[in-house]
């Protein structure tokens, strides 16, 4: 296997941890519905994409589904949340909904940025939900911002920003990273770690401590936790911490969650399975895949039925398939459109939009 | 003459470069065991191994940076950019090292330094992924910006790239990458190898109605529209394609302009202060009497890059585009 896996407490029961003994089993059945409607959600998108109705790149998040679904779970009002190009289930764990995201990825006017940013590029303010950032770890400044914005404002939340196991060799994160510790932001960077950046395994990219990528944070005298992705309760539990450390003491946290993507970096990744073995793809969606260890958790508890579990799939799958239908019958944007939202002042039509010249062509 | 791909063409340059200067090497993402994202470099690491070609964590100020530094000690880096954009992270490095030690250090250091990779947009991966800064690049005193319409000039230019004792920014373009064209085998040629100067200019098609001038993808989309201008309004455009913007071939553009008495320049960068504005200025300078028409100049509509693919397509300037605007001044 290419990475080095953590040693995982395993005789916690994370099921006991205060924020899971919360949870009703209605709740647990609606995690399990967000993952299943993510794996699905991405399913049919690969299917539009390589039937070329969408164009660029499209970075697919199954395997990681447990991540975003765990930590976006423990949200509140003020809390935020900001990714890079692999955004879909993050956008779908906020409560955007199938069609917008869809719609997006056909480059139609319905799509949740006008068609305007495309599969890397998804946005909804709305939802906390501030991207969707293509260039690898430009959004971890953008984190520490929106987490100085809500320290500034007096609020209480935070912001959970995450980046990829290639990521964290970005300057930009480490000046990120001391700036997180050095003026108290609540930004909790949460490192997806699925053992690749594209073709290059996480020994032949990062210099780190034995321990792990988030050890790191120690030389900025940072807490930092490392969890099991696969096990629901865990992302959970542990994620809390880092929230609570966030909202009472107003610090930062680096959480290095260990995952794996299924499918190549992008569709386009035409090495996908020679990086890596077949095999080592194999176990994991054998023994280490959230979404069947979350389902089987719950058969075990009694609150779900592989009979449910199958109806859920199944629902989800028509739920994707209506959004590609939407976003087919969708118009693409009018060519008139491509100047809009370049400047504030311009859409609205103020006097300072209404002064000089704005555009060249 | 055989065909091959810009994309070959791009290799071959690589693998002759590293086979006759052993201070040549290739550092880049997924540039070695991955054979490139976009397959620039591939069998390079195969055939020359870990110290030759060499995969870069995803680092691009320090190891763009770091390429600098090297070069300042005689190793002749060729960097590769996935895409051009990243080069904005890397923009310090770039700009303020690679640019200005030799003016800083009165020309006791140079810096032979190629930084290549795709600058284009027109591939829906929207605007973070989709700039064209040539124009920004060629800004910059101390810089020289290459962009290459064509598998031979991709090959030739290259491989003067490397040899040049001054940064490089060579500025290629996915849309190009698995277009055929001749490029001569070295057996054919007097020098036994193919190398095409910077700051030469290339008239790709003669004409005497128009000038149509280009670089990079552009020149395609010039002699599209030749085509068209040719066959259906029996107009003769003549194409000349600059090659390199910095430095500039002046003479070979103002030689076309003073026969065809009007130009049109076409680019696939943003309008202001592009690479067109500086053509146009210089033309109207130079030649300003024989101009029968104002210098245009087509380029990219004036937004970030859309993603919406077809939308995109007519952001940027394309054949039918081009002839409509050259019938203006016709
Ligand atoms: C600045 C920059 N450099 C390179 C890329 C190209 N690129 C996109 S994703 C990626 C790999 C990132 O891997 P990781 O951070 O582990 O995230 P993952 O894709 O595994 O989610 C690379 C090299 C980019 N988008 N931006
Ligand atoms: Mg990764």
């Amino acid at each position: 296997m290419a990475k080095k896996k953590a040693e995982h407490q395993t005789d916690t029961d994370y099921a006991q941890d205060p924020v899971n003994a919360k949870l009703s089993a209605e709740d647990k059945i609606d995690l399990l519905r967000q993952m299943v409607r993510i794996r699905r959600f991405e399913t049919v998108s690969l299917k539009y994409y390589q039937q070329g109705k969408m164009g660029g790149f499209l970075h697919l998040y199954i395997g990681q589904e447990s991540v975003a679904v765990g930590t976006i779970s423990l949200c509140g009002e003020n809390d935020h949340i900001i990714t890079a190009y692999r955004d879909h289930g993050h956008a779908l764990s906020v409560g955007m909904s199938m069609n917008e995201c869809m719609a997006e990825l056909f480059g139609k006017k319905t799509g949740c940025s006008k068609g305007k940013g495309g599969s890397m590029h998804y946005f909804a303010p709305d939802k906390n939900y501030w991207g969707g950032h293509g260039i690898v770890a430009g959004q971890t400044p953008l984190g520490a911002g929106l987490a100085f914005a809500l320290k500034y404002k007096g609020l209480k939340g935070c912001c959970l920003c995450y980046l990829g196991d290639g990521a964290v060799n970005q300057g930009a994160y480490h000046e990120a990273l001391n700036l997180a510790e050095l003026w108290d932001l609540p930004v909790i960077y949460v490192i997806e770690n699925n053992g690749y950046s594209m073709g290059t395994s996480q020994e032949r990219s990062s210099a780190h401590p034995e321990i792990g990528l988030a050890a790191r944070a120690e030389a900025y005298g940072m807490e930092w936790d490392q969890i099991n992705g696969e096990n629901l309760y865990e992302v959970r539990a542990r994620t809390q911490v880092a929230i609570d450390r966030a909202h009472n003491e107003g610090r930062p946290t680096v959480i290095e969650i260990d995952t794996y993507r299924y499918k190549g970096h992008s569709v386009a990744d035409a090495n996908a399975e020679k990086y890596r073995t077949k095999e080592e793809i194999q176990k994991y969606m054998n023994e280490h895949d959230p979404l069947t260890l979350w389902k089987d958790q719950l058969v075990s508890e009694g609150v779900v039925t592989e009979d449910d579990f199958k109806a859920m799939m199944k629902e989800a799958g028509e739920e994707a398939e209506a959004a590609a239908r939407f976003a087919q019958q969708s118009d693409f944007p009018d060519e008139s459109e491509i100047l809009d939202d370049v400047y504030w002042e311009v859409d609205n039509d103020t006097e300072a939009g209404n002064t000089g010249r704005h555009f060249f062509h | 003459m055989r065909e091959i791909t810009y994309r070959q063409a791009l290799n071959e340059a690589l693998d002759e470069e590293l086979a006759r200067d052993e201070n040549v090497c290739i550092i880049g993402e997924e540039v070695a065991q991955y054979n490139g994202a976009y397959k620039v470099t591939e069998g390079l690491w195969d055939k020359w191994g870990d110290k030759r070609v060499i995969d870069a964590p995803i680092s691009e100020a320090g190891f763009i940076g770091m390429g600098i530094g090297a070069s300042m000690l005689g190793i002749r880096p060729v960097m590769e950019l996935m895409f051009f954009s990243f080069a904005y992270v890397a923009f310090d490095q770039m700009m303020n090292n690679a640019a200005t030690v030799r003016y800083m250090s009165g020309g006791l250091i140079n810096v032979p330094i190629v930084v290549r990779g795709p600058a284009n947009g027109g591939t829906n991966v929207g605007a973070t992924h989709s700039h064209t800064p040539e124009n920004i690049f060629a800004n910059m005193p101390g810089l020289k910006v290459v962009s290459p319409a064509t598998p031979r000039d991709a090959k030739g230019l290259l491989k003067q790239s490397i040899r040049d004792n001054d940064p490089v920014y060579f500025m290629e373009n996915t849309l190009l990458y698995g277009e055929k064209g001749p490029v001569p085998e070295n057996d054919e040629l007097p020098d036994g190898e193919l190398l095409i100067p910077l700051g030469k200019a290339e008239v790709k098609k003669e004409g005497a109605d128009l000038s149509l001038i280009a670089h990079g993808r552009a020149v395609i989309t010039c002699l599209k529209a030749a085509e068209i201008l040719q066959a259906e309004h029996g107009i003769d455009a003549e194409v000349v394609d600059l090659r390199s913007i910095r430095p500039l071939d002046e003479e070979t553009i103002l030689e076309s302009v003073r026969k065809t008495n009007r130009a049109v320049y076409v680019e696939e960068n943003k309008p202001f202060c592009g690479v067109g504005a500086q053509i146009a200025s210089m033309i109207q300078e130079q030649a300003f009497d024989y101009l029968d028409a104002p210098v245009l100049r087509i380029s990219s509509i004036d937004s970030p890059a859309i993603y919406s693919p077809p939308l995109e397509k007519k952001q940027l300037p394309y054949p039918e585009l081009v002839v409509e605007r050259a019938l203006s001044i016709c």
